[in-house]
């Protein structure tokens, strides 16, 4: 028995030996196989989104198949952008995110480009303890904050609570330590030498921060921006937690308290909303896809 | 331009000395190359000039002013760096012109000066190309052309050469020395390849262990080294060292290598080494073309013996030899014609008009 498997094994490894292109080929399909595994498995939701919203609520409700519109209609994105209301939702999260991120972009790029190059005493401390700041879960600052908010509001009478841009002093807590990770890496990368360049060429730190360093890392800084961008737009605990007037509302937390009333989902409406929602994060994805991946490329190597 | 001068410069790491004590003078218009092997301290020196690293003790001075808490940018120098570090997003022309910008030259007067510099460095038809688009070489030349524009008192090369190939580094070499003589800029070189200290440098300060062991011409260093290590390091292929004493051989002076082998000095050498005690433990330093074939009619001071040759390398030009004696590995440069042929014997001459007596304990030459 064993030394039959021995014979058989031997021209079998001979075969395996000719034949590189093969497996590669081999491991061509497998990775295919897999990749549509999970491209239907996240094109699914969207896919089931898109189906949903395009039917009216009879349709909706009727126990037909549940993936094919019988009876296409366009009533609930009518519905949806002509009330004011999700216009609003949309207007505040548009405003959070665009501060947000050049909140994040004003604070994080100089912070990663001091701890990167300039040595100074602890600054490797410092960098490390940027990263654990963004190990601490939202969940367990939401609290703390709301009662900072509350305070400040007793000794200055000036409200931040219920107001959107409240969120706009709150998110750069969870983008400002994720960016300057990134920039960090990114910076660190760059050659010793090239600012060395600048220097002796006569820059200052600041120029050698803004002619030199920001445009050779700019796929770096895209990929921070597209970060800062997304994880504003969805963050869903501290609107939630922060926000309750209606024109307070930023889109995730809007849909959800306008949308839902009591056990009723108008699930038409939801639908639409919160495909209307992904769209601007998805064009930003589509435009600055290539300029992304290289960054996250860069990161995960030299980070 | 400017004089560069160094006071008793010290560079310390922490723990470690990197420089200990350097004094240099470096004349206007001079090309002063630094040379040793790695950790030698000679880029740190550079460093220390160009501004990039703090000096821990002494004085530089760039034309006459003080410099040692000057920032890099207003101490008027350029520098090309080793891996080029050019500017990735400009362009050839506005890596160039950087330096001009930022101090917010005229646009004309950028524009001219960057065209005689392309022009000198040949490069003009590629002032509109990104660095990624050129080769090595190129991107040198951009890289002294960066250097050029900016009419510094002084230039700084670390090492740029060594990311180039073997014929290409000649090339620039030569390139580098014509620049030179154009411009007559002070300047500073470090290499670690003595070959391109050589070639290029008006003076040669060669480096060891954070200390100059000597300065001098190219030929000085040569023909007069100073010290084993000096010896050892200039020339290529290297000097041979071989253990000997000497030895009072009627009126005359004889050098002993074995019990076998013992050669008469010629009158002069044996006058300038009278003095030297004859148990004291000497090497003889020998040029390896200071052992050819024996000719018919040798000149005074050449000795003939015969080795058992081990390698051959034939050069074209010459055939290098490489024979055993007392355990040392000796080499020696023939003709091509000589009939060198591994494992046989040859009949060599040494010339005792040019050898080097050194001191074996102290390394110093006699």
């Amino acid at each position: 028995m064993t030394s039959m498997v021995i014979d058989k094994g031997a021209p079998t490894r001979a075969v395996k030996y000719r034949s590189v292109s093969r497996d590669r080929t081999w491991a061509l399909r497998w990775s295919y196989f897999f990749l549509v595994l999970f491209a239907i498995f996240s094109l699914v939701p969207p896919f089931y989104m898109l189906i949903t919203s395009l039917k009216g609520s009879t349709e909706i409700s009727a126990a037909t198949n549940p993936w094919w519109v019988f009876h296409p209609t366009l009533e609930n994105y009518v519905k949806l952008l002509t009330s004011n209301q999700f216009l609003i939702f949309f207007r505040n999260s548009a405003l959070v995110s665009i501060l947000v991120v050049t909140i994040t972009m004003l604070i994080s790029v100089p912070a990663a480009f001091a701890l990167a190059r300039m040595r100074f005493w602890g600054s490797a401390t410092l960098a490390t303890g940027v990263f654990l700041t963004y190990l601490i879960p939202d969940s367990l600052l939401f609290l703390p904050l709301f009662k900072m908010f509350a305070v400040f509001d007793n000794f200055t009478g000036i409200q931040l609570i219920n107001r959107w841009y409240a969120l706009v002093i709150v998110y750069p807590t969870l983008t400002v330590p994720f960016c300057t990770w990134i920039m960090i890496g990114y910076f660190a990368s760059i050659p010793k030498e090239l600012d060395e360049a600048a220097v002796i060429d006569g820059a200052s730190w600041f120029q050698t921060l803004t002619r030199i360093f920001i445009p050779v890392a700019l796929p770096g800084l895209i990929a921070a921006t597209i970060f800062a961008f997304t994880v504003s737009w969805a963050q869903f605990l501290y609107p939630l937690v922060f926000t309750t007037s209606t024109d307070q509302l930023v889109l995730p937390v809007g849909i959800i308290t306008t949308l839902i009333k009591g056990d009723v989902y108008n699930w038409g409406q939801i639908m639409t909303g919160a495909l209307l929602g992904a769209a601007p994060p998805l064009i930003i994805y589509a435009f600055l896809m290539d300029y992304y991946i290289a960054g996250l490329t860069a990161g995960a190597t030299k980070g | 331009m400017a004089d560069v001068s160094l006071r008793k410069v010290i560079k310390r790491y922490e723990d470690v000395e990197a420089v200990r004590g350097i004094d240099l003078d470096i004349a206007d218009h001079e090309f002063v190359v630094l040379v040793g092997p790695s950790g030698c301290g000679k880029s740190t020196t550079l460093r220390m000039i160009a501004g990039l690293e703090d000096i821990t003790g002494g004085d530089i001075m760039i034309g006459g002013d003080l410099v040692n808490d000057v920032p890099p940018k207003d101490r008027d120098i350029a520098m090309v760096f080793q891996n080029y570090a050019l500017y990735p997003h400009m362009t050839v022309a506005e890596n160039m012109s950087f330096g001009l910008r930022l101090k917010h030259y005229p646009k004309a007067e950028i524009r001219s000066r960057v065209d005689e510099a392309a022009r000198m460095l040949d490069i003009a038809e590629l002032i509109d190309r990104k660095p990624k688009q050129l080769s090595g070489g190129q991107r040198q030349r951009v890289a002294m052309g960066r250097a050029i524009v900016r009419n510094p008192k002084v230039f700084l090369f670390d090492e740029p050469l060594s990311n180039l190939d073997a014929k290409l580094r000649v090339q620039m070499r030569i390139e580098i020395k014509k620049v030179h003589q154009k411009v007559r800029t002070t300047t500073v070189y470090v290499t670690h390849d003595q070959v391109e200290a050589m070639t290029l440098a008006d003076r040669v300060v060669v480096m060891n262990k954070g200390r100059i062991e000597q300065i001098g011409t190219p030929n000085d260093l040569y023909h007069h080294p100073a010290t084993r290590f000096v010896a050892g390091f200039i020339g290529s292929p290297a000097m041979n060292f071989i253990p000997c004493r000497l030895e009072d051989s009627g009126g005359g002076l004889n050098i002993r290598l074995t019990d076998r082998i013992a050669f008469p000095l010629p009158p002069a050498r044996a006058a300038r080494y009278q003095g030297v005690t004859r148990t004291d433990r000497l090497l003889l330093g020998l040029r390896p073309e200071h052992i050819a074939e024996l000719k018919a009619h040798p000149e005074p001071g050449i000795e003939p013996f015969e080795a058992v040759l081990d390698v051959t390398e034939p050069m074209g030009m010459e055939t290098l030899v490489y024979f055993t004696l007392e355990g040392a590995q000796i080499c020696g440069r023939v003709s091509p014609n000589a009939g060198a042929r591994a494992g046989e014997p040859l009949r060599l001459a040494v010339d005792l008009n040019n050898i080097h007596l050194l001191n074996e304990v102290t390394g110093a030459v006699i």
